[in-house]
């Protein structure tokens, strides 16, 4: 019995080195996935899998997003849930470490046998299991990161992108300030990946010479001071910056100590009102007057947005999202921007589970997200056609104020990551009431 | 001129935080020989403690003080109830324990406080280029370093630290209880960590805040060597200069290798240090 | 300074206590190294074989990184616990591994793997000689420091040159899988899991020779008595500087073992935090025997795996579900290292012993 074992293991030996003598990076293309199926999916229960940063030091703001998802879920569960199936919903732990995003994103899709991922956060974590995926036939739908990779329906049929790409957001970012601030000296202030790199692209198509002063920031290295010190120096009175609400609000803070007061234009990404007046809340009574709120700090901030925003009381989707996160959320920490990007997130999957019908497979998945005629939380059209999986294709302009709602300063508008126009868009945004996203 | 007197400036007060953490480092290491590990974690409960403290009451000062006395009884618990049972075993063993704890106490800090950050102040006014908590900062390292120093100088106590830690057997036949004389300095040294947490987890608190600069600390501490608290606070001060130097002329993801070449040039001309003291050593 | 001559020396010394007599532990002892050590990597393969034929892709991928680490902590194994130099720095070692293969698929595609693993073994030996060169002075707590900024900076460089090493979003590739002809026999997780435990065994097996020979005799020599060991005519500089190239070597073969098996290479991988980690899994497993290795690396792929599939049963609130399994890790490492200070090892040889008495 135990020599046949033995032998094998030589042959298997043998047969690795012989095999091996191929060229390691020589790879043939794969047949592709069959779709016509319906892993995940039983009589009574979908399961949707995502993979986030809960611990480590990606996780401060990001781990509201898995919260948002799971609460949106809950709700739509006790509402008779989609076509009668509950919503499984399954977070797996990466540390936005790429090793560990791959080892969970395999136990995802063959342990807990998800139906589809949703909003798997995170450009170095998410750009290694595209390829997985999408041979695995898992619908990959609202990747949370801008980066433009998202965006290649040949290569990656499967992936879908969310937020509005790096790009995109900075032309519009750049020809407002062309059109508004003509006579403005711009500085950028740019996280080092792909965020800083594809934000600049878009910017120099209309700031290039405007542009006084271009600094970078590691995301490791908290002291700003070099950084901003340079932006005052090179006389500065509009910047730009592409960088995660940590250093957003760091930038402010850094601009309040040496008491420079430059306009600031900020990127969706780093422009969570909600999450930067929690930063910031210590701050206020320091910068001067007593018993000054936190918001105050962030008075007149420009920002770029694609959603509702928790500002806007008002807006018939925060009331509702207000209302779950109240009901189903069971954290401390207060619902934030980041918390209504992860539910809307998972409110247009339960439009697109709804419009795939009772007969649920990958493929009527996929087909529903392509036919999608999107109207729902969004502020900006939403792309998910066979061409271009890009998501959100814009953005509208705000501006923050401590005493009052955001002032919206231009309308939503569209435009592509290349050098294409950008244009004014219609959206259309129907109450929650006539959206269905769940129902049995 | 001006961006070069602005690092500068910025260079000496976060030095004067990797100095802090390098003299916890240097004290617990002078005592038991351990590299204590755990020691960002400490001060992080420490800090933490401080933000419940300052939002229960609005005083910023109970809760430093809270910070201080925490780090206090932490310190010492940790000397008691792990360290000294693996006393006497290899080093190594200790440096373990300490890794495990920085896990259990990095993990629990995200169970009670979660792993969201929160906003923290800092101790004054924090407007300027060199501010009041620039100020604070030198001023508290300076003041504790001196406290140290005169201490293990001029009380009895220090001198029978001094004695436990060098001459263990000697000091015990002369009537020291010696492990009460280890137990004090963690309690001092992690004492004087969580002054360091104080200083340097502003703007913001979470779990993992103060990673980087217990890296640097190290770094201080090897640069300054391990046996001389003196050489701590210079090593800090140096390493906060040179960083903020390189982060400002070259590029702030230089930072890290900028450490690894100041660590790799000291200790090539000065293997054991700076201000190591020429005794013989045992081989 | 760190000594570790309170430890059980070697690997082989408390076996042949055991199994010092005649039967067939004492003619497997017999047996020359350079038979013996193959032998054993075989059957290892073999278990290996047969587990991977019985789990499905998701355990496989484990099973090969239990493959890769083992590997990388057996190399430090030959540094902290046959040489006694305390290096913090393996993840760099590591990390120079997992790059150079990536770099070797992505611009030299025709490579075979064996080429491409022999060529980050040069790579990384190469540095580990300038490290080993760069810190041979340095003692204790001081080489650890070094290292330790050493694991810190290097994954730095990647930010430093975007255009060659990707960034902070890393290099990502595919590697070729299973052979066609074999399709349907094994799948591509299988095989790939298998070539990484090829790897890493035909790397134990060099170690574990290594270890047993003159080069052994003298590291640990050189780690019992440093003064003693340069009386005795042994080469102290070299002998140190050799430990730190064959652990450079096995802990790069390991990071393009990791590289291969996940298809990425990608600076967040390499943190502080796993080179510690590294070294709480040696000591965990137990220092002074490549089994140790063993255990060691096991514990590091399923405790937190273990922790939380803990949280998920109970029904906790979320910060305390997500923070769980480091604190279970942390609380394992500490309890293990206060009872049994020899390690997993120590305690499974102390568990057997007991049984063997008790019989």
């Amino acid at each position: 019995m135990r020599r046949p074992i033995v032998t094998l293991a030589g042959l298997m030996a043998a047969a690795l080195l012989a095999t091996s003598c191929g060229g390691a990076g020589e790879v043939e293309d794969g047949a592709a996935a069959d779709l016509d199926v319906s892993t995940g999916v039983t009589d009574d229960a979908i399961t949707i899998g995502t993979h986030q940063p809960l611990t480590g030091p990606a996780a401060p703001g990001y781990a509201q997003i898995s919260v948002g998802h799971a609460a949106v879920f809950d709700y739509v569960n006790d509402n008779g849930g989609i076509h009668g199936r509950r919503i499984d919903y399954v977070v797996e732990d990466d540390v936005y470490d790429p090793a560990r995003t791959i080892e969970v994103t395999r136990d995802l899709v063959h342990t807990e046998e998800i139906f589809a991922m949703l909003g798997g956060l995170g450009t170095p974590t998410h750009s290694k299991v595209i390829d997985f995926l999408n041979e695995e036939g898992v619908p990959d739908l609202f990747v949370s990161s801008g980066a433009l990779m998202w965006n290649r329906p040949q290569e990656y049929p499967l992936s879908y992108g969310f937020q509005v790409d790096y790009t995109k957001e900075a032309k519009i970012q750049g020809q407002y300030i062309a059109e508004n601030m003509p006579d403005a000296q711009v500085g950028h202030l740019y996280q080092n990946d792909d965020v800083g790199t594809d934000s600049e692209a878009g910017l120099n198509q209309y700031v290039r010479d405007m542009v006084v002063a271009s600094e970078a920031y590691d995301p490791g290295n908290t002291d700003l001071g070099p950084q901003v010190a340079a932006l005052e120096e090179a006389g500065a009175d509009v910047v730009v910056c592409s960088c995660i609400p940590a250093f957003t609000a760091l930038l402010i803070l850094e601009a309040q100590r040496i008491g420079y007061e430059p306009q600031l234009v900020v990127s969706s990404i780093g422009a969570d009102t909600a999450t930067l007046t929690g930063l910031l809340s210590e701050f206020a009574a320091e910068a001067g007057t007593e018993d000054l709120p936190a918001e105050q700090l962030l008075e007149g901030m420009i920002y770029t947005s694609y959603l509702p925003t928790v500002e806007t009381p008002d807006d018939p989707w925060i009331q509702l999202y207000s209302d779950i996160y109240d009901e189903y959320a069971d954290s401390e920490s207060p619902m934030t921007n980041t918390t209504v990007y992860g539910m809307v997130q998972a409110t247009m999957m339960a439009q697109a589970l709804m419009a795939a019908g009772e007969d649920l497979t990958r493929q009527s998945l996929i087909d529903a997200v392509e036919s999608q005629d999107w109207a729902g939380p969004g502020m900006v059209p939403f792309a998910s056609t066979p061409e271009d999986h890009g998501g959100f294709g814009g953005a509208l302009v705000s501006q923050f104020h401590a005493e009052d709602e955001p002032e919206v300063l231009q309308e939503a508008r569209v435009t592509d990551r290349e050098g294409g126009d950008i244009t004014e868009a219609e959206v259309e945004r129907p109450d929650p009431g006539e959206v269905e996203f769940y129902g049995g | 001129m001006n961006h070069f007197i602005d690092l500068t400036l910025s260079g000496l007060s976060s030095g004067a935080v990797y100095a802090a953490l390098a003299l916890s480092l240097v004290i617990i290491y002078q005592a038991t020989r351990v590299v204590n590990f755990a020691q960002p974690a400490l001060a992080l409960i420490s800090v933490y403690i401080a933000y419940t403290v300052s939002q229960a009451t609005g005083n910023y000062w109970l809760g430093f003080g809270a910070a201080l006395v925490t780090g206090l009884v932490l310190g010492a618990a940790t000397e008691r109830l792990l360290i000294r049972p693996v006393h006497g075993r290899s080093p190594l063993n200790a440096i373990i324990v300490t890794l495990g704890l920085l896990l259990v106490l990095q993990g629990v800090a995200g169970m009670v406080w979660s792993n969201e950050p929160h906003s923290f102040s800092y101790p004054l006014d924090y407007r300027g280029r060199f501010s009041a908590s620039d100020w604070f900062a030198l001023g508290s390292v300076a003041a504790a370093a001196l406290l140290l120093f005169a201490l293990y100088r001029f009380t009895p106590l220090g001198l029978r630290m001094r004695a436990a830690a060098f001459h263990p057997e000697a000091a015990r036949l002369s009537g020291v209880r010696v492990g009460l004389m280890l137990t004090a300095g963690w309690a001092i040294a992690s004492l004087i960590g969580a002054l360091a947490g104080m200083l340097a987890a502003p703007p913001f608190i979470f779990p993992n805040v103060l990673d980087a600069v217990f890296v640097y600390a190290i770094a201080a501490a090897v640069v300054g060597g391990l046996d001389n608290p003196f050489g701590a606070l210079v090593g800090g001060v140096l390493i906060g200069l040179c960083l903020s130097y390189v982060s400002g002329y070259a590029g702030p993801e230089l930072t890290t290798l900028a450490a690894l070449a100041i660590l790799v040039l000291v200790l090539s001309v000065r293997p054991d240090g700076l201000f190591s003291r020429p005794t013989a050593r045992k081989v | 300074m760190v000594s570790l001559r309170n430890h059980e020396s070697t690997a082989p010394a408390p076996r042949a206590r055991r199994g010092g007599g005649p039967g067939a532990a004492g003619r497997w002892r017999a047996l020359p190294a350079l038979v013996r050590f193959p032998l054993a990597a075989l059957a290892a393969f073999t278990a290996v074989l047969a587990l991977t034929s019985l789990t499905g892709p998701a355990e496989d991928l484990r099973i090969g990184s239990v493959g890769y680490y083992m590997l990388a902590i057996a190399g430090l194994q030959l540094l902290i616990g046959y040489s006694g130099q305390v290096s913090l720095g393996h993840g760099a070692f590591m990390f120079i591994g997992a790059y150079t293969m990536a770099l070797l698929v992505l611009h030299q595609p025709a490579f075979p793997l064996w080429l491409n693993m022999l060529l980050t073994v040069v790579v990384s030996c190469a540095a580990g000689v300038l490290v080993g060169a760069a810190t041979a002075r340095l003692h204790g707590p001081y080489l650890a420091g070094a290292t330790l900024a050493l694991a810190v900076g290097l994954p730095a460089l990647t930010v430093r040159f975007p255009e060659l090493l990707g960034g902070s979003n890393g290099l990502a590739f595919s590697v070729r899988g299973a052979p066609p002809a074999l399709a349907g026999v094994v799948t591509t997780s299988q095989w790939q899991a298998a070539a990484v435990w090829l790897t890493a065994l035909v790397g134990l097996v060099v170690l574990a020779t290594v270890n047993a020979g003159r080069l052994g005799r003298r590291m640990r020599a050189l780690r019992d008595d440093e003064s003693a060991a340069a009386l005795a005519g042994i080469p102290v500089g070299r002998t140190k500087v050799t430990a730190f190239l064959i652990s450079a070597g096995s802990g790069g073969l390991a990071g393009a073992c990791q590289a291969y098996l996940l298809g990425t290479a990608t600076p967040s991988s390499f943190t502080v935090a796993l080179s510690l980690s590294l070294l709480a899994a040696l000591v965990l497993g137990g220092l002074g025997s490549m089994w140790g290795a063993f255990w060691g690396a096991v514990a590091l792929v399923y405790v937190e795996l273990w922790g939380q599939e803990l949280a998920h049963s109970l029904s906790l609130g979320t910060n305390v579900a997500n923070n769980l399994p480091i604190v279970f890790f942390g609380v394992l490492l500490i309890l293990v290292i206060l009872i049994w200070p020899q390690g997993l090892h120590g305690m499974f040889s102390r568990l057997a012993g007991l049984v063997r008495r008790g019989r």
